[in-house]
């Protein structure tokens, strides 16, 4: 790798491990300094290494950079303080002292701890999902700006609150107690969740960049596997949930970028080895009696790796929503739900039941009802679709309607 | 929107069902769920099993009786909380549970009070 590809890939990997132990370190009141620090680095990498050439170990130059820039700043902080305020804090002579752990077990500790302090319920889960790929996955302002379909001043004013909010706080870095364990990382997961989702789903035309959102997500989520007191069934029931998803990554956009349905992908093109994962953690996942959102969203997931349509694949399929509509509704599953009851007891019972839902606004309803409709009545049919096409809001989405009314 | 209880009452409670009667009858009854579900209407709910082990009803003087079933054969089976924007939307609701198809058997639908003082 030179130079050009090497800065940017260590970047990639190197950033958030600095900016993750430096926030620690130094507390979340100087989030921002660490920010700094770790975006310094880089910045000396680049310098220096374009003149003198790249070390031999570039990882290990970059940590003791950053370590050395950080020690700096604490000893000037300290002498600052002791300037200014007169306070005789433990004055650090010698900056060597200043113990900095870049160990991977301390990275590790250090992210996921960061993962819970940044998914606090005090700021909102856009802010939760924006400081989580700033500062947990190393995304720079524009790519995040990308990735929400907004500018970068915006993304920058609301990660500047959200740091500010956190500070006001005073949220710590720190793993939760075990009592607050289940509803702190209720909360991590449903940002891990939407985060993942976020990629999949993200009408951004960057295809690496929505690829790059999801294995972040995963990341994270195998990182909390990787911990004894966050590896819990949920966490690994919405790891096998991501890695079902994921499997139909190549299968799902043809070479114009265009979306293909499920029912029109080339099985041949899921990944083998993600399904074998994701029955995996959905095994793992299924030890003990906990039944979670994510543990239903797995199974269905789980049955979406079959083709072939039998009656036992869209029954679990039904039986597996109507459970999941039970412990969270949202449009999609009630939507999902109604299509699969259309496989298990035909398509005249799915139609009543879809009328009933009346999600005027949601284009995926009008879909469905097309769907629903074609063999019963083409002309309804076509004018659901039409429907869905004047509110469906990406060119995807449009593309993949317009295709439908001309096959009607 | 007001909150109601639809209550199943079975005529015989007494009655065994085969494990494949009570896997169909399971299906259906959340079919039947997952379709208010799917109407955000949901709010909860609960089967009360037709056990005669974990069944007792105290009566006057605390006199305890294992029941409900015996001379009263009409038994409650459970409940489910709907949302529902008149009395009328919950009898619809309550109209396609698989319980009806039982003979003799009803669903009382009743309005929950909103414990603000007035109902």
């Amino acid at each position: 790798m030179n130079q050009q590809e090497l800065i940017p890939h260590l970047f990639r990997t190197e950033f958030r491990k600095i900016m993750a132990v430096l926030s620690k370190l130094m507390g979340i009141e100087h989030i921002e300094i660490a920010e700094d620090i770790a975006s310094d680095t880089f910045l000396s990498a680049l310098e220096t290494w374009t003149y003198q050439g790249i070390p031999p170990n570039p990882t290990a130059w970059l940590y003791s950079v950053a370590k050395n820039k950080a020690r700096n700043y604490i000893v000037r902080n300290h002498l600052f303080y002791d300037k200014i305020a007169f306070q005789i804090t433990q004055s650090i002579e010698d900056n060597q002292s200043i113990e900095i752990d870049l160990s991977d077990k301390n990275i590790n500790d250090s992210q996921l701890q960061m993962l819970f302090a940044i998914c606090s319920p005090s700021i909102s889960v856009e802010a939760q999902i924006g400081l989580a790929l700033r500062i947990l996955c190393g995304f720079g302002i524009d790519e995040i700006a990308n990735a929400f379909l907004s500018n970068k001043e915006t993304i920058n004013k609301r990660l500047f609150r959200a740091k500010e909010k956190l500070r006001n706080e005073k949220v710590a870095i720190e793993f939760p107690g075990e009592a607050e364990i289940t509803q702190r990382l209720a909360v991590v997961l449903r940002t891990l969740y939407l985060l993942f989702n976020e990629g999949y789903y993200s009408e951004s035309q960057d295809t690496i960049l929505r690829n790059d959102l999801c294995l972040e997500a995963m990341r994270l989520t195998y990182l909390l596997t990787e911990n004894e007191s966050t590896n819990l069934p949920e966490v690994k029931a919405l790891l096998s949930l991501m890695c079902f998803h994921t499997s139909r990554f190549e299968a799902r956009k043809n070479a114009n970028g265009e979306l293909i349905l499920y029912e029109d992908q080339d099985e041949k093109l899921w990944n083998k080895e993600l399904i074998e994962k994701g029955v995996y953690y959905l095994h793992e996942a299924s030890q003990g009696i906990q039944l979670s959102k994510y543990h239903l969203e797995a199974s269905i997931a789980y049955w979406h790796t079959i083709k072939a349509d039998t009656p036992e694949k869209w029954g679990s399929i039904l039986q597996l929503y109507n459970k999941l509509l039970v412990v969270e509704y949202s449009p999609i599953a009630a939507l999902n739900r109604t299509f699969a009851l259309s496989k298990v007891h035909g398509k005249a019972k799915a139609i009543a039941e879809a009328e009933k839902l009346k999600l005027l606004d949601n284009p995926y309803y009008f879909t469905l009802l097309g769907e629903l409709y074609k063999v019963i009545d083409r002309g309804k049919a076509k004018q659901h679709f039409e429907n869905a096409y004047q509110l469906a809001k990406t060119l995807a989405d449009k593309q993949v309607i317009q295709r439908q009314i001309d096959g009607l | 929107m007001d909150e109601y209880m639809l209550i199943f009452r079975h005529e015989d409670g007494g009655k065994i069902a085969s494990p494949e009667q009570m896997q169909s009858w399971m299906k259906q009854t959340m079919d039947w769920i997952g379709g208010i579900a799917a109407q955000n209407k949901y709010v909860g709910g609960n089967g009360l099993p037709l056990d005669k082990e974990y069944a007792r009803v105290v009566g006057y003087n605390n006199v305890v009786t294992n029941g409900p079933f015996g001379d009263i054969k009409e038994t409650i089976g459970g409940y489910i909380m709907v949302k529902a924007e008149s009395i009328d939307e919950a009898v619809e609701f309550a109209k396609g549970s698989p319980i009806l198809q039982g003979d003799g058997n009803t669903i009382e639908v009743r309005k929950i009070a909103k414990g603000d003082g007035v109902h």
